[in-house]
């Protein structure tokens, strides 16, 4: 019950006028960036992270929580109206969610969305205030060897499984850990990776890297594509929903919660893959099976559910094992890291009040998400109407603007215009970004997790190892590893006889 | 590590490639009934990759290789291991390439037309802001940083970019410098504003 009490207080420290209001600016910050394509949760944070250096950490998370939370919002919008998912996770939605509007149900598509979001959000976070605190009385016994190896899994899973090749997933997670190896090494003081530049020393920030690879990325990804193509918005009427829909969208927000939230909390599970499942159990339950592929509403209801429980899910390992297992949750370790605080097991302890005021902040969040987007998207899809050269034009200005605060060297923005060009060549040939920024930002702390091990094994290779909870994760990490291989291997044996069949066959 | 240099890496990678690639295509040819164009682009991450390896492991032979005590294995194993590993995805990603691969949707640029000047253009802002930052102050450098971009995206109204673009430095240097402590110079303005 103690945890109750703590959430209580976390709701007390909460509904204060000024909160309200940071809690307020960041759902709308996370919607209006939810629905422009391109721009992501990730980017909003770290373009907005050096901006609240000046502010309470509590303040900032409250903001950071509602951006999280908006933007799986905002990413519906998008998916429905204009064909073009706003944010990864919406790509199943576009799929049922854009016939319906096309069909001129676009409301009922945004209300369920809308609707279901709160619900999944609401299921989540609460599944989030008790399955944090058991996440970290199992986390508490953990020593070094267990941490490295569940950073290698995390590091492992979130390039092989994530995305469609996995060499991809490797290439973008090794320029990330070399990316995380430069600067003055923690223990011995040497300088790595600096070539004998004296800027390079305090390695590069990982808001510097995350707002080139997305933000500046992505202007200059629109500017490799100007003349591409155009958008269309579908207008869209009255959002509500009719006595049918209520019937035919609550399963699925509820089976879509019930799947989102596991997958956000293991590593690499991500919100992709259970929109995904979430979609084909609708459609394998439904009772409208001719409607799918032509705008069935528990296709949008299911997936947009499970979008939203996968946010709160991958809160769980970053409060509790300080593991970010997407793009925002890394950024939101590496804000909680510039505040001085080191989320793991010991936050609980450290930072309570923090702690529950995020989670109480999400609660209250999540509600203004629904009182603030079933009324006004008429209006939000207006924001769909910025012409593409200011859009980007201000994000490149206020990227700018915060890589420089990141350290007052103009020194920052060149890096910050290389790893652009790094994003930009990640857009152009199809690598994930993902396993990049985790491997920046988990990449440092592995190392030192393994070199702290090895020292109190004193050096053997054994102390890498570790108990039976290092053995299990390296297990799942061979398993993982080894998947590919027999895969390969099947195909080989039939293509082998369908060689043979052939040449019989000849 | 100059840009040219970059190139030849990823240009000697093309080659060893593209005699590969002689063999290679023709036992791929029976297996897809419509083979996707191969994207040979791609063999310049792969060159990437493979001078980042070398970069990585020049730069950690370097490094004093005594153990303390207190750590054991010392700064140099971690790069050595990331060196190696590159090379491995390196020649792994261009038999990947080789034999039709592609990325995420598809490559989704592949079959689009690159518009290299823009790109261009838009770096030159940058880089002119990056350069000008510290001497004229955000509230100028900015300005034309927004102007610049928005008129290389494809803006026509120069007029008012230049007036958003002015606003949005004014506010941004009161709101987040003056207001919110973030630092932000103000240049040859120093004492104006």
């Amino acid at each position: 019950m103690d945890n109750l009490n703590s959430l209580l207080d976390g709701f007390a420290a909460i509904l204060t006028p000024g909160n309200l209001l940071i809690a307020l600016l960041g759902v709308t910050i996370g919607t209006a960036v939810g629905m422009l394509p391109g721009l992501g949760t990730a980017m909003a944070i770290a373009l907005l992270l050096p901006i609240t250096y000046g502010m309470e950490p509590t303040q900032a998370f409250i903001m950071f929580g509602g951006i999280f939370y908006g933007g799986m919002y905002g990413g519906s919008t998008t998916a429905i109206l204009l064909n073009t998912p706003g944010q990864s996770s919406s790509v199943v939605t576009v799929l049922e969610g854009f016939k319906m509007a096309r069909n001129g149900r676009g409301g009922q598509a945004l209300a369920t969305a809308a609707i279901g979001s709160f619900v999944a959000g609401t299921i989540a976070t609460i599944a989030l205030v008790f399955v944090t605190p058991i996440t970290v009385q199992f986390a508490i016994g953990l020593g070094a060897p267990e941490y490295f190896a569940i950073m290698v899994l995390a590091l492992v899973a979130t390039a092989s499984v994530l995305g469609s090749s996995r060499i991809r997933g490797f290439a973008s997670l090794l320029a990330g850990l070399v990316i995380g190896t430069i600067g003055i090494d923690a223990v011995t003081g040497q300088q790595r990776l600096t070539y004998g530049v004296p800027e390079l020393a305090s390695g590069i920030d990982i808001v510097i890297v995350a707002v080139g690879a997305f933000a500046v990325g992505e202007a200059l990804w629109t500017a490799a594509r100007r003349k591409n193509g155009k958008d269309e918005i579908i207008p869209v009427g009255r959002v509500w929903m009719g006595r049918s829909d209520w019937r035919r969208s609550w399963g699925p927000w509820l089976r879509g919660s019930a799947l989102g939230f596991p997958f956000g909390a293991v590593p690499a599970g991500g919100a992709e893959v259970p929109t995904f499942l979430s979609y084909v159990t609708e459609r394998r339950l439904s009772k409208h099976k001719q409607e799918f592929g032509n705008g069935a509403i528990e296709g949008v209801a299911g997936p947009e559910a499970a979008n939203n429980a996968s946010a709160a899910g991958t809160l769980v390992p970053m409060l509790a094992l300080g593991l970010p297992c997407n793009a925002t949750a890394a950024v939101m370790l590496a804000a909680f890291q510039t505040y001085g605080i080191q989320p793991g097991p010991l936050l609980f302890e450290k930072e309570s009040a923090l702690v529950w005021t995020l989670i109480a902040g999400l609660f209250v969040g999540n509600a203004m998400l629904l009182v603030l987007n079933m009324p006004l998207i008429p209006v939000w899809v207006k924001l769909l109407r910025i012409p593409k050269p200011y859009l980007f034009a201000g994000i490149l200005f206020f990227a700018t603007m915060g890589a420089y605060a990141t350290s007052g060297q103009s020194f920052e923005l060149f890096v910050l215009l290389a790893l652009g060009l790094i994003g930009l060549a990640m857009r152009r040939f199809g690598i994930p970004m993902l396993p990049m920024i985790v491997g920046v930002i988990l990449g440092p702390m592995a190392e030192r997790q393994a070199r702290m091990a090895l020292q109190l094994s004193g050096g053997e290779p054994s102390g890498l190892v570790g108990g039976p909870v290092a053995w299990t994760v390296y297990g799942i990490i061979a398993l993982i590893a080894l998947w590919p291989l027999v895969s390969l291997a099947r195909r080989r044996l039939t293509r082998d006889r369908a060689g043979d069949r052939e040449a019989v066959a000849a | 590590m100059t840009a040219a240099d970059r190139g030849d890496a990823a240009e000697a990678v093309e080659t060893e490639a593209d005699e590969a690639a002689a063999t290679e295509a023709v036992d791929a040819e029976p297996e897809a009934a419509a083979p996707p164009k191969r994207d040979l682009a791609q063999l310049w991450v792969c060159g990437f990759l493979a001078v980042l390896g070398v970069l990585v492991i020049v730069d950690a032979s370097r490094l004093g290789g005594f153990s303390a005590s207190n750590d054991p294995i010392g700064p140099k194993p971690i790069p050595i291991i990331l060196g190696v590993l590159l090379f491995a995805v390196a020649a792994f990603y261009a038999l990947n390439v080789l034999r039709g691969g592609h990325g995420e949707d598809g490559g989704s640029g592949a079959n689009e037309k690159f518009d290299l000047k823009t790109v261009g253009l838009l770096c030159a802002v940058f880089i002119a802001n990056a350069l000008l930052i510290d001497w004229l102050g955000w509230v100028i450098s900015g300005s034309l940083l927004f102007w610049g971009a928005a008129i290389v995206l494809g803006s026509r109204r120069y007029f008012l970019t230049l007036a958003a673009a002015v606003v949005l430095g004014l506010a941004t240097f009161y709101g987040f410098a003056i207001g919110l402590g973030l630092g932000l110079p103000a240049g040859v303005l120093q004492g104006i504003l």
